[in-house]
Parts: structure tokens; sequence; C-alpha cells
């Protein structure tokens, strides 16, 4: 028989035990997400934040790989100071920052226009065929893509220059041409002013097909109403397209742009193979910032050095992105109405 | 439950187990698996508690991956391949066994060994870091049926650079060109003509040898050659070239004994009995490529790892076989009186080229890599040399230039 004392305690043990429990399960569900998204969280922390967390740490240091990670060498700010006084670091800025603006502009140039003919003038599987040809050059391999136009570059075999000698023979236009037999053989890739040029033609030829798909997308979503109100007001198929469209599509535009930004400032396939990967091209006028970084770090086999020109990198990309969010944020992202 | 506790446990073993005593992996490129494919069994049959498996990757990714397993300490291979570029930066930096002690006892073979790949295959401290299992003595290939058209033979060719700057004006008026690439010219002077004890770009002591009258030779005779539009300015390793060896519009090649079986095999197999060697010219002997063996300090199974190192280095059954599997020339002495070397080769119209190549093989001179090769290199010979050749940069300025950035880096 228990006394009143007694059972007062056991309710109070019921009640710990009950309260502990509440806990218990309060924690549980505090840490169920947690563990549903550990396994992105470990994949996160193992390929994302330790290498982000390591370049840093190795930018400070002087490290031949091969030597092994016990000889690293802490140099405190050398590697950036010896980078950002190197003549070739500062060639890659103003080669990647050139190609970064050249084939930046004409992609969103082109692909505007054509997406918005492909959803006003074809339909349906027609529509699809044509946005899906544009879009093959993108999903083709880079590195194929470039050793292509590497023939097609060729001085005295390729089909660009045999074409050029083709239309200087033909009767109207060829007055047009008439310069080439005497420039020929022109070498596209080994003159140090041709080379940025023909580098910017795979990555405009390669990268605008992906943007007709955004705008095309975006075209899709001007809703047909407002076409109809302004054909009521009396605008014109350019007015439609100027007044209408156009300002309808802002968050698509903003966001190919951001794309265009971050992408091109990295450029790396392109002028690599374009270059046969010799450093950087005649002059390194194919000199990415990219490539030097590869440059460095595997081929110079100074890793602290490269690990540097990454970060440098990564602070020019970040300062571009945020000078395009600055100017064109607000409208771009402001929704689409 | 348990089951599966186990399975996972049998699969951790797996994945973690030591590897069995004896059991060696050989990391390197094409070609060399065809030629292991063809030793491993015969190795095996004399030597069958050693299990040898191998890993092949093309030539830049092997030694991309070789760079990450020395920096993380683990992945390599018991025996690597190292190709003769990159093993100045690689020998020196700690990561492979040091050969000449006492456990191995590497010096012991030198005397077999041709002296210019021995020597490479030393760190800078005197030591023996990789021991050089093939070679590629330079030699120049030239087109028979162009060499006629023009008249006179190829001793007149190689004289000296002005004879064969005048083979080439002659060559002009046909149409043909005399060299792909007036680059190579330039290269193949700057590599072979290295005063003794010199390194390729700096002196003993470290100091810049850029702007030295041996490079400013170099460039000017490429530029001569450029300049006169001799050259087809042909990037090596590409369609063009290749066409320029099937068609016989390019009537000469500087290169590596080994090219002689990338003619004959795949890049213009039509043009059998068409081809000759000679010596370089102006009687200069210098190398194209080659490779070495090393033991990382991370392999497993050292001891083995090095018989086996001997056996494709050091015996002459290996070696021979080396050249009858994949071409690969060999560079132990003793091979040089096989049959094998007086055979005549079809391919250049019945010459017993093997006999030049191992002559030259014994007349390259020694020069040891040393720290900054590789960026002087691309500084020098591809950055400098094509803008004086491509944009017309001025030779001492463009020498100059490349001077200060390799100085930047290399300390």
């Amino acid at each position: 028989m228990s006394t009143a004392l007694d059972q007062l305690n056991n309710a109070e043990d019921v009640a710990i035990v009950r309260t502990s429990n509440r806990k218990w399960r309060a924690r549980k569900k505090q840490f169920m997400p947690w563990l549903f998204i550990s396994p992105y969280l470990a994949l996160f922390l193992l390929f994302t934040l330790f290498p982000l967390l390591f370049t840093v740490y190795l930018s400070f240091h002087a490290w031949n790989p091969v030597a092994g990670l016990a000889n690293m060498e802490f140099v405190g700010f050398n590697n950036y100071a010896q980078e950002l006084t190197s003549p070739w670091f500062w060639k890659a800025v103003y080669n990647t920052v050139w190609l970064a603006v050249t084939t930046g502009i004409p992609q969103h140039v082109i692909a505007i226009p054509i997406a918005y003919l492909l959803v006003t003038a074809f339909k349906g599987t027609l529509r699809h065929f044509y946005t899906a040809t544009m879009f093959v050059p993108f999903i083709t391999s880079t590195v194929a893509v470039s050793l292509i136009f590497y023939s097609i570059y060729s001085g005295n075999t390729g089909i660009l220059n045999q074409w050029l000698l083709a239309l200087s023979g033909v009767p109207v236009i060829g007055a047009l041409f008439a310069w080439v037999p005497d420039a020929m053989p022109i070498r596209w890739l080994s003159k140090s002013d041709l080379i940025k040029p023909s580098i910017a033609f795979v990555v405009i030829w390669k990268y605008t097909g992906f943007n007709i798909v955004i705008y095309s997308a975006g075209f899709l979503t001007v809703s047909k109403d407002l076409y109809d109100a302004a054909k009521v007001d009396g605008c014109n198929a350019w007015q439609q397209f100027w007044h209408v469209a156009l300002p309808m599509i802002r968050p698509f535009i903003f966001f190919a742009l951001t794309l265009t930004i971050i992408g091109n400032l990295q450029l790396f396939e392109e002028p690599f193979v374009l270059t046969s990967g010799d450093s950087g091209g005649v002059a390194q006028s194919g000199l990415t910032i990219s490539y030097y970084l590869y440059l460095i770090g595997w081929e110079w086999l100074e890793m602290g050095a490269a690990a540097a020109v990454s970060l440098l990198l990564f602070i020019i990309i970040a300062a571009a992105t945020s000078l395009h969010f600055y100017f064109n944020g607000k409208k771009g992202l402001e929704g689409n109405r | 439950m348990k089951k599966i506790l186990l399975a996972a446990a049998a699969s951790v073993a797996l994945l973690t187990a030591p590897a069995m005593a004896g059991d060696i992996r050989f990391d390197g490129f094409p070609d060399f698996n065809s030629h292991l494919d063809k030793l491993i069994p015969s190795y095996a049959a004399k030597h069958p508690d050693t299990k040898i498996t191998y890993q092949m990757n093309d030539h830049g990714d092997h030694h991309k991956k070789l760079t990450t397993n020395l920096a993380t300490g683990s992945g390599a291979g018991d025996v690597v391949v190292v190709d003769v570029s990159f093993i100045g930066s690689f020998i020196n930096a700690g990561g492979f066994e040091n050969l000449s002690g006492s456990e191995y006892g590497a010096d012991a073979l030198e005397a077999g060994f041709v002296g210019y790949a021995w020597n490479q295959g030393k760190g800078s401290d005197g030591n023996q870091y990789g021991i050089p299992i093939d070679i590629g003595p330079g030699v120049m290939y030239y087109r028979r049926d162009v060499l006629e058209s023009v008249g006179g033979g190829i001793d007149g060719v190689i004289t000296d650079w002005d004879s064969y700057i005048e083979y080439g004006k002659k060559l002009k008026e046909k149409k043909v060109f005399l060299i792909a690439d007036a680059a190579d010219v330039a290269k193949t002077i700057v590599l072979t003509t290295v005063k003794n004890g010199d390194g390729y770009y700096f002196d003993k002591d470290g100091n810049s040898l850029i702007t030295s009258e041996r490079f400013v030779k170099a460039f000017e005779i490429a530029k001569r050659i450029r300049d006169e539009g001799l050259d087809g300015q042909i990037g090596a390793w590409t369609n063009e070239w290749y066409d320029g060896f099937k068609k016989g519009t390019v009537a000469t090649q500087l290169s590596g004994a080994w090219l002689l079986g990338h003619l004959q095999n795949w890049m213009a197999p039509d043009t059998k009995g068409k081809w000759g060697v000679s010596n370089l010219p102006n009687g200069i002997f210098g190398s194209w490529g080659g490779s070495f063996l090393a033991i990382p300090k991370q392999a497993k199974n050292k001891k083995e790892a090095w018989e086996f190192i001997k056996y494709l280095t050091s015996t002459e059954e290996a070696q021979v076989a080396g050249l009858k599997n994949i071409g690969a020339f060999p560079v132990l002495k003793a091979t040089y009186t096989d049959a094998a070397f007086d055979e005549p080769l079809e391919f250049l119209a019945g010459q017993k080229a093997r006999q030049l190549f191992a002559q030259v093989a014994q007349k390259v001179p020694a020069v040891a890599p040393r720290k900054g090769d590789l960026i002087a290199e691309d500084v020098v010979l591809n950055g400098a040399l094509a803008e004086v050749l491509n944009d017309g940069k001025d030779i001492m300025a463009a020498l100059k230039d490349a001077e200060a950035l390799v100085k930047r880096r290399v300390k």
C-alpha cells in the first residue's frame, strides 16, 4: 500500500518521464530536418566548403604539389603580390574582359530577336525543332567543337580561308573580298591580333542557342491579351516588340545576363584548345584568367600562386556581378509586372 | 541484419585491404600497356610471387594524376612512368625513392646505360631517382623523292644551317616547305647546343642563360627560315601536319626515333619507301622525349617494384622487346649489337636506321634538368619564340622580356 507521499513521488516521476519524452520528441523534431538534408550537407562540406577554405589557405603558401602536403611554406601575401605585378596576369585579365564583352553582347543581341521570331512566327513542333537545333552547339562537347574550329581556322587547308578565296571570285560581291588573295594564308590562330576574335566567334556560336532557349521561354510568358491591347491602341509590329514584349521579359534578360557574365569570365576550354594549350597563344593573346591559373598550377606546379589567382578571379566575378545587380537588379528582380 | 553487417564489413575490408605481398601496380600511359601485355606473362613465369597490374591514362592525365598522388601521399602505383619533360620538377621534390640507396644500389647499373639519359634521372643531390626506360635520339627525317627532285645528296643539306636553308630555297620554287614549323629549328638548337655543365635555361649557380648567344642564334636562324617563307607554319600533332607527311609538301622534320613508328603506323603509312633519316643539321646531337621509371615513397611493395624496374630497363630481353613491341628505343647500350639493329627498315627504303639512332644516342650531351625548366620552356620556347616568329618582335627584346618573367618566378 503506497502512502500519499509515495503517490506524489510517483506522479512526479511520471511527469518527469513525460517531460523528458516531450523534450526528446521536440528535439527529434528539430533534428529530423538536419537528418534529411545530411547527405547534401556532407557532400557540400566535403566537396564545396572544404576545397573553398583550403584554396584560401593555400593562397598564402608556396606549394609544389609534387613535394607532398608536408612541404607547404607560409609566404603571407607574396602570391598575391607576385600575381598582381605579373604582366601575364594583367594580359589574362585584359583578354578575359575583352572576350567577355565581345562575346557577351552579341549572344543576347542575336538571341533576343531570334527567340521573338521563333515564338511569334512558328507554332508547336516546328518551333521546338528550330529551338532544339540552335541548342545543339551548347550541349556539344566544348573540346570537340574547339577541335573542329581549329581545323576550320587552319591557315593552309582550313575551310574558312577556302571560302573567303571562293567568295573573292564571285562576280558582284567579289569586290568586297578583293583583299583576300593578297592576305592568304590568313593565320587565324597564330597571329596575335586575330586570336581573340577567332575565339570570340566560337564562343558566340556556342552559347547563343542557350540564350535563345531562355528568351523563348520568356516570350512565351507574355500574355496574348497584351499584344491584342497594344494592337487596339495602334501599335505596329516593331512597337509591340519594343514596348510590350521586351519590357515583359526583363527578368529573363537579367537572369541570362548574370549567367553570361559568370560563364564568360570563367572561359577556359575554347581558348585552351584553340591555342593548343601553348602558353596562351602568340603573345598570350588567348590567355584567359582560368587558362593562366591552369598554367601556373598544373604546368609550373605552383599551386599556391594558382590558388591566389583563382581567388582573384573570384573577386573579379563577384565585382562584375555586383555591378550588374546594382545597375540592373532593381528592374530585373522586381518581378515581371 | 547480421548478414548485411558482415557484407558491409567484408566490402570495407576489401577496399582497405593492404595489397598482397608481391603485388605491384605500374602507372603509365599508352603504349606501355601493349608492351606490358607481352612482357608480364614471361616475367610472371619467373617470379610467381609477383602479380603485376597496370593503370594507363593518356600522357597528360597520367602526369596530373601522379601530381595529385604525390601531393596527397596516396594512390600512386608502385612503379610510375615519368616523361623527360616532367622529370626535373618531379625528382627534386622528394616524392620518389632514392634509388642510389643501399637497398636498391642503382649506381651499379650506370655503366650499361646511355650516359645522357642516365644523368637526366639524377636529382640535384647527385642521387638517382629515375631509371631511363626508353630514349628518343634526335634525327632528321627527310623525303627522298623531294630531295631527288631538286638533286644533290642529303649530306649537302645537313652540312650546316646555311646549307639547310639553301635547300629550303630550292624547295620553295617547287612549292614544298622545308619544314612544318621553323620554331622546331630554334628549339632544336637551344636544346642541343648547351655548354658542358650548364642547364637548358640556367647555369650551375641558377643564373639565367636566356639572353645568351645560344638563344639569340637559335632564334635568328628560325626567323630567317620564317621570313624567307620556307616553313609551313604548321603546328605539330594537327591534321595539317599529318597531311604534309602524306602528300610530301613538307620535306624534313626534326624529331626523335619514335616518330618513325607513328609515321609508318598511322600518320603516313602509304609513303613507305619515300623516307630517309639523317643526322641533325650542323653536326648537332640531341634527343626528343624519353621516359623514366621511378618508385614513389608511398609505394607498398618497393622491393618487387625495383626488381621489375631492373627487368624492364637493364635486361636486353625487355629492352629489345620494347623496340619490337612499341618502337621504344632502348637505353641499354648492350642491345645495340642485337640483330634487330642491322635490320633494313622498309619504310626508310631499306636504310639500317637503328644503327644511326644508336650512334646518335651515345653522342647526346648530358644536360641535367633544373628547377624552373618547365616555366622557362613555356615562357621562352613557346612564348617568346612565337612572338618573334609570328609577330615580328625583336629577338633581344623578346628574350629580355621572357627572362624578366622567368626571374620573377624562379628564385
